[in-house]
């Protein structure tokens, strides 16, 4: 089974071939800050979070832990000054999007990232995916998804799809790192399928 | 748009997921936007979740979701036609069309956008009609371009 020998942050590990640096890494009890990893999911590489130092042939390079696969003998280093100071810059910058999130502030604590630094652009998404690849990846629903790109870019709801499948499920609510899923889901369902429940006349 | 001319675009791509890109290209020249019923249609025909082909119509510039006008009108702001007076022309042509930047006319006539370069800047300040290009535009002359539209 382990036919790849590497080494993570001094540490002898064995990983099989097709593995990703992170999970090589989780299975030897290191542990690498994630936001839009799930271990059901396909990675993503979107959040940029687990990034790490590798050394291969010589020379280093940062790549993404998630995304990038185990290699014989490459040498890896999860926290170095150069690594903090990354995330720390990923998190202050997430953090002018969803200065509240716990999950957020919990990371921005072990890397004293500064939710301050960069002016607040309250969109409460960070766009980590996991709601959109969870929906499509693992209940096969596909009741959201992306819209728009860049700076405008969010996560919408399919109204028609949502109206029949999200009020038996809400699997993807606990994944959500800032709860605005949650807030996108009852402005949908508000504007497109009113829940007797929510109907103020109905309940009189 | 009707539901056949959806299904026959499909079909010249022969209900291929892979031309997904290119059988909403055909339905937005052939109908100037995508309606809601035609990207439903598209994902049923194609079996590709809805989501992802809401996800591409909103991605690129090419695509709109709103209705546009029969006649697309670009004026183009890149640093040549800025400098020669771009925005002047924009201004007239907003006066004569009634309406701004990346809005359509009541009468869907026309639908007016600024671009960043259309790569002709020695004809610029540059006016572009459905893919025709009209350079060394005046403020004075767009009216009279734009007239010859209907």
């Amino acid at each position: 089974m382990s036919e790849i020998l590497l080494q993570i942050d001094g540490v002898n590990v064995g990983a099989s071939e097709g593995m990703t640096i992170l999970e090589a890494a989780q299975n030897a009890g290191i542990s690498i800050p994630t936001l839009c990893h799930h271990e059901k999911l396909e990675p993503f590489g979107g959040c940029r979070l687990c990034i790490v130092e590798v050394a291969s042939r010589g020379s280093t390079k940062l790549v993404v832990s998630c995304v990038y696969p185990v290699e014989e003998k490459l040498v890896v280093r999860t926290r170095s000054e150069k690594v903090d100071r990354i995330r720390k810059t990923i998190l202050e910058l997430l953090l002018a999007h969803a200065p509240d999130s716990p999950e957020l502030k919990r990371f921005a604590k072990d890397y004293n990232a500064d939710k301050d630094r960069y002016e607040k652009d309250a969109s409460f998404c960070i766009h980590c995916g996991l709601c959109v690849r969870y929906c499509a990846e693992v209940k096969k629903a596909d009741a959201i998804g992306f819209v728009d790109r860049g700076i405008r870019k969010e996560i919408s709801f399919i109204p028609e799809i949502a109206a029949t499948v999200c009020n038996d499920c809400k699997e993807c609510f606990p994944l959500c790192p800032t709860s605005y899923l949650q807030a996108a889901f009852v402005l949908t369902q508000a504007l497109a399928f009113p829940s007797a429940s929510s109907d103020p006349a109905a309940t009189q | 748009m009707e539901i056949e001319k959806i299904d026959q675009i499909i079909d010249n791509h022969h209900g291929d997921a892979s031309a997904l890109i290119q059988i909403l290209l055909d339905i937005q020249s052939e109908n100037n936007w995508l309606p809601k019923e035609a990207l439903r249609r598209v994902s049923e025909r194609l079996n590709v979740p809805s989501t992802r082909v809401q996800h591409i119509a909103t991605f690129y510039k090419a695509f709109s979701v709103v209705p546009k006008g029969r006649h697309q009108v670009h004026i183009c702001l890149g640093t040549a036609c800025h400098v020669r007076g771009a925005p002047r022309v924009l201004d007239s042509v907003q006066e004569a069309t009634g309406i701004k930047a990346g809005e359509t006319d009541l009468d869907f006539k026309f639908s007016l956008e600024t671009v960043n370069c259309l790569g002709c800047c020695a004809l610029g300040p540059v006016l572009e009609v459905d893919g025709k290009v009209h350079g060394k535009m005046t403020p004075g002359q767009t009216a009279d371009v734009l007239k010859t539209y209907q």
